[in-house]
């Protein structure tokens, strides 16, 4: 399946280190938060973007290979790092599987990659970017556990949800980039 | 300043000549701590090339100006980008050729001695991956032992020195490189020799090396023997040349041993591994000289680039040889193996014959280090 993304590099048949000199460059058009998609051939393309990505503080999310070309998702550095938190109904990573059995649900806010890359089994992914025009595929009466990768796009998820007339809405804390169970990959 | 080319091969002339040189390593951390040119004298700075995009810097300070500075990447792209960076803030500075790809694949021909009756003795040495091979010379004819896949480095040597290779001998079915043994013997109607115990499961016709098979090499003078020595591979068999040398292949190195688990029976296999080394390699003349498969650090090699040693010498000194209970030896070799090469299963597959990788991908497997001993 393809993945959304905002903004898509070609480096189809490039070899190192132009796959990173473009993306770099690329990158200075990709708005904080958003996914940036590089299509790359050079194998060596995947162990230096993440190593680039991580030195220079982006979210390298995963690649996948498709007819031959490996598609790196990277989501570039925002500020959603030490932002403080507000919503104040919150539990911690540990409890939401239990609390969500009861007839609850897991509101994955993350992007679409992220999500595709690795998310908890079961949870819904409606991105934090589309909930606005999403709320009525969700339930009011519902329990809504909200994550995301730090808590933080949660926070505003779930003020939003709440300011919509959501009663049932909680935020998951510390968020996915924390998560030491099982992931279920979707790509 | 000028960029300037330097090979592989003159890069392995520093190695054996043991001069120095200041390597900056622009790959990423990872792979330079798992693997890089190895050098007596050498020197090294590793920053990833994507930390230099927006300049070199704050790096020039820490380039020696009384050596050469040689920029090396996997490829040699980023080396160059990099080289030319180094070279627009006022310095003189070489790029290696093909990265480490092709220091990888190069391989130095050393002679080892002169052998009975104007016979000649050569060890192959693959600096970049570790790996050793051997052609036998002997009044026209040749014998290749453990050759790796640049086939063409050895039937060139061969037509150099006149000489046919007739035979042509895997020590055992290998997993931490690709075997170029099977496609010299196609290419010059040679015999290709290999273990039954490691052939199995191979795909293509083979002679069966088997324990005390003999042959010679021209009319009369040198003959290679086998002896089978279990351990590394439960088929694993060594070579006694000219009754000087002992091919030891994967079994014994000069400053370790086989590690048995590259087929997944450590368990099994250890006790074949004690049994040759302990009992069977005793048994052997101590004045044998070891010339073995494989090196895994600069210093097992010898000040003409050669890696060889005394039998007699490695009973004294190499630790592997001198764990007197069998309970410490047992756990030496499985307990603490270090990580195994890269993408061994499927470069078995492919001395099996059973996969048939292009060269791209033949090189991408063999990346790294050999990592067949455990110390």
């Amino acid at each position: 399946m393809s993945i959304k993304v905002d903004v898509k590099l070609d480096c189809k048949g490039l070899a190192c280190p132009m796959p990173i000199v473009k993306t770099k460059k690329a990158m200075n058009d990709v708005e904080s938060g958003q996914i940036l998609e590089v299509q790359a051939t050079d194998k060596g393309s995947i162990a230096d973007l993440k190593a680039w990505s991580e030195s220079v503080g982006h979210q390298y999310i995963g690649t996948k290979e498709h007819d031959g070309v490996l598609l790196h998702y990277i989501r570039k550095s925002g500020d959603d790092h030490e932002a403080e938190k507000k919503f104040e109904q919150t539990i911690t990573n540990e409890e939401v599987i239990d609390r969500a059995s009861n007839g609850g649900i897991i509101l994955d806010v993350r992007e679409e990659a992220e999500y595709a890359f690795g998310h908890i089994e079961g949870s819904r992914s409606i991105p934090m970017g589309e909930l606005e025009n999403r709320l009525d595929e969700l339930d009011k009466d519902q329990e809504i556990y909200v994550i995301c990768r730090t808590g933080t796009r949660s926070d505003l998820a779930a003020q939003k949800l709440a300011e919509k007339g959501f009663t049932k809405v909680v935020n998951v804390l510390p968020g996915m980039s924390s998560w030491n169970d099982d992931l279920t990959k979707k790509i | 300043m000028t960029v300037i080319k330097m090979t592989a091969a003159e890069v392995a002339r520093k190695v054996i000549e043991n001069q120095s040189l200041f390597i900056l390593d622009v790959r990423n951390k990872d792979a330079f701590e798992d693997w890089k040119i190895e050098g007596h004298s050498f020197d090294y700075l590793n920053i990833p090339y994507f930390d230099l995009l927006d300049g070199v810097d704050e790096i020039i300070p820490q380039l020696p100006t009384d050596k050469d500075v040689l920029v090396v990447c996997a490829k040699e792209g980023s080396s160059l980008m990099v080289a030319e960076m180094v070279s627009e803030a006022g310095r003189d500075v070489f790029y290696l050729e093909g990265g480490m790809k092709s220091w990888s694949s190069y391989l130095e021909p050393i002679k080892v001695s002169d052998l009975t009756g104007g016979g000649e003795l050569y060890q192959f040495v693959r600096l970049g991956k570790g790996c050793l091979s051997y052609m036998v010379i002997s009044e026209g004819e040749a014998a290749i032992i453990d050759a790796v896949r640049f086939t063409e480095v050895f039937t060139n040597f061969a037509k150099e020195k006149n000489v046919e290779i007739k035979h042509v001998f895997d020590t055992h079915l290998h997993a931490d490189h690709i075997s170029g043994g099977r496609h010299i013997a196609e290419a010059t109607g040679a015999t290709y020799y290999l273990p039954p115990k490691d052939a199995e499961e191979v795909v293509f016709d083979y002679t069966p090396l088997e324990d005390g098979l003999t042959v010679k090499v021209g009319a009369s003078q040198i003959e290679i023997g086998a002896l089978y020595s279990p351990g590394h591979t439960i088929g694993s068999t060594s070579f006694i040349v000219d009754s000087k040398y002992l091919l030891t292949g994967d079994i014994l190195f000069i400053d370790s041993i086989g590690r048995p688990d590259l087929a997944g029976l450590a368990e099994d296999w250890v006790g074949d591994l004690r049994e040759t080394l302990y009992r069977r390699y005793r048994e052997l003349a101590e004045d044998l000289i070891v010339l073995p498969a494989h090196f895994m650090i600069i210093e097992e090699l010898n000040e003409d680039g050669t890696v060889a040693k005394r039998l007699g010498d490695l009973f004294a000194e190499n630790h592997g040889l001198n764990i007197e209970s069998e309970e410490d030896f047992r756990h030496t070799v499985t307990d603490n193996l270090p990580p195994q090469p890269n993408a061994y299963e499927q470069i078995r597959q492919v001395n099996m014959g059973k996969i048939t990788p292009d060269t791209d991908e033949q090189t991408e497997m063999e990346i790294g280090p050999n990592r067949c001993a455990v110390r």
